[in-house]
């Protein structure tokens, strides 16, 4: 019986270590093929790049073409300015909508939450005959608007499920002492609100980081692109020449891989607390 | 306080509150969908002056247009295999990482690294792999099949689609499933044991049907971004060879933004969206049926 147990556990070790190399493969592989010149790529794509030969082209190439400092300094300042918004205009909308049970705020409730199932395709036709006929096109501030907008839906469930069980007393005392709405929403309310934050925070950031089809409808102008952006358009316009394409791949990935080393416990919590909610 | 002052205090919080979320939700959602269905009555194209009013020729036009059928199946088989062994891979995952295994966390977060990334890098990682790594692969085997790229097969181009979402998602779905795992009760595991469940009958009896819950989580998550997929669709196969991986996204964008059908591109968006709404509405109710009480 004992034998058998440590059989099977061996079998599990194996297995999952086996599925870990086999997800893990495909980073490995673009970064070890990120330093070979194309050729070398091509004749092995498994072996490591000869000590010799290692060098930095690839990488110095794909950043200028990429113009990668532009593009990942719009994707910072959209994607934070962006996920500010959300979640300052909709935790406080939750908690409106909590604390006063009037008939119109139910059912304004209700259509933030069906917003959810609405696929982005299905307004992606007429938002741009709207904005493009408005001359709104090509602008930042019109797609940070615009994330603002898309992230009401998802924010305000999951403000308005945490708000639901903070006890309300707390804030009448608050009433009582003088303090107006505003001020006992950003001095009691908010506060108390900081673990659903982090779990709307990564899960925003997350994906406005990686959003490709709205930015790409809106942004036009290549000064303006964000990181998915100039990865595309790189691809697009180089596609022969396959080295510093990888280079590329490794300069967008990098980034993210070293922000998820160092909040890799929080990120993990965030997206079980949003799935479950 | 008279009760005039009390209304204009309530409509000024609701105003500070509501308004700054209402504007921007109304602005780029609700005003969109409604005028929308406007758009599918039309025949506005952006590179018309004028436009006129159509009746219901556009959905007319979509719904005899076998090319948009073709897609739509495609793209539920797409869904339904990348939906079904997304799941088992992640609830596999799971059920290993929460039985007595060290690393966990190490493990968990190496599954989990696909989902930080986009949709349109991961594609061109894979593209790299399915043409280069796994052709060489093939030529060292010797396995035939191996050697000419999945991306140039019609046939084989969408099961690449399907491995590749199966890989970028199994380790989302698989911390919903460790979260399942974790929340059944101890005292019903142990009763079970004590009665003589082990091993499988354990799992089918007692584990799975306590899961229930995740199970719903995960299938409407899957099913809705399948739906949706559009950035790896584009940087994997660009929907190609000969259109055989055009999924329906990219079967929208391209009706409304290269043809510049607006109208007929949005009353297929409106299919779009009406099939979500129904595939994702009965799989919760039909899921919700297997719930039982701990």
């Amino acid at each position: 019986m004992k034998e058998k147990t440590k059989v099977l556990s061996y079998v599990k070790y194996i297995l999952i270590y086996f599925l870990l190399i086999l997800f893990v493969i495909p980073f490995y592989l673009m970064l070890i093929n990120s330093f070979k010149t194309t050729q070398q790529f091509v004749d092995d794509p498994f072996s490591l790049p000869a000590i010799n030969k290692v060098g930095f082209d690839n990488f110095i190439s794909a950043f200028e073409k990429m113009n990668f400092s532009r593009a990942i300094g719009n994707s910072i300042t959209i994607t934070t300015i962006g996920v500010f918004l959300v979640i300052l205009t909709s935790s406080m909308a939750a908690y409106f909508l909590v604390r006063h049970k009037w008939k119109i705020n139910r059912v304004i409730f209700a259509i933030f939450v069906a917003s959810m199932i609405v696929p982005f395709q299905a307004v992606m036709i007429p938002l741009v005959s709207i904005y493009g006929r408005m001359n709104l096109m090509n602008s930042k501030w019109v797609l940070m608007f615009m994330y603002m907008g898309f992230g009401q839906g998802f924010a305000i469930f999951i403000f308005h499920g945490f708000i639901k069980n903070i006890p309300i007393e707390m804030e009448e005392s608050a009433l009582i002492d003088g303090c107006n709405k505003l001020q006992s929403f950003f001095k009691i309310v908010l506060p108390l609100l900081k673990s659903v934050i982090m779990t709307v925070l990564i899960l925003d950031v997350l994906w406005i980081w990686n959003d490709y089809l709205l930015p790409s409808l809106v942004l036009l102008s290549p000064g303006e692109r964000t990181l998915p952006l100039s990865t595309y358009s790189f691809f697009n316009t180089y596609s022969v020449d396959y080295a510093p394409l990888m280079a590329g791949i490794v300069l967008t990935i990098i980034p993210v891989l070293i922000a998820y080393l160092f909040s890799q416990k929080y990120i993990i919590k965030g997206v079980v607390q949003g799935a479950i909610k | 306080m008279d009760r005039n002052s009390k209304l204009i205090n309530k409509i000024g919080n609701f105003i500070i509150f509501m308004g700054p979320s209402l504007i921007a939700f109304s602005c780029v959602l609700v005003i969109p969908f409604l005028y929308g269905f406007y758009l599918t009555f039309t025949d506005y194209s952006p590179i018309a002056i004028t436009y006129d009013l159509v009746g219901i020729n556009n959905y007319k036009a979509v719904f005899a247009d076998k090319e948009f059928w073709g897609q739509f199946i495609k793209t539920l088989s797409y869904v339904f295999y990348s939906t079904l062994f997304c799941n088992l891979l992640a609830f596999i995952l799971a059920y290993l990482l929460t039985s007595n295994i060290k690393g966990r966390n190490f493990l968990r977060g190496g599954f989990f690294t696909p989902n930080l990334i986009g949709g349109i890098v991961l594609g061109y990682i894979w593209k790299f792999i399915f043409a280069n790594v796994v052709t060489q692969f093939g030529n060292i085997i010797g396995y035939g099949p191996l050697t000419t790229s999945f991306l140039t097969h019609p046939d084989r181009a969408i099961v690449a689609m399907v491995i590749v979402t199966v890989w970028q998602y199994a380790g989302y779905l698989m911390l919903i499933y460790i979260a399942g795992f974790v929340g059944i009760p101890k005292d019903i595991q142990e009763a079970s044991e004590i009665d003589g469940a082990t091993g499988l009958t354990k799992l089918v009896r007692i584990t799975i049907p306590l899961m229930v819950p995740s199970f719903i989580i995960c299938l409407f998550i899957m099913i809705s971004r399948g739906f949706m997929t559009y950035d790896l669709n584009l940087a994997l196969t660009n929907g190609q060879p000969y259109g055989s991986t055009r999924l329906l996204s990219m079967h929208i964008y391209q009706k409304a933004f290269q043809a510049n059908e607006y109208g007929v591109g949005q009353a297929e968006a409106i299919i779009l969206f009406v099939t979500v709404a129904i595939a994702t509405v009965s799989q919760v109710l039909l899921t919700k049926r297997f719930e039982v009480e701990a």
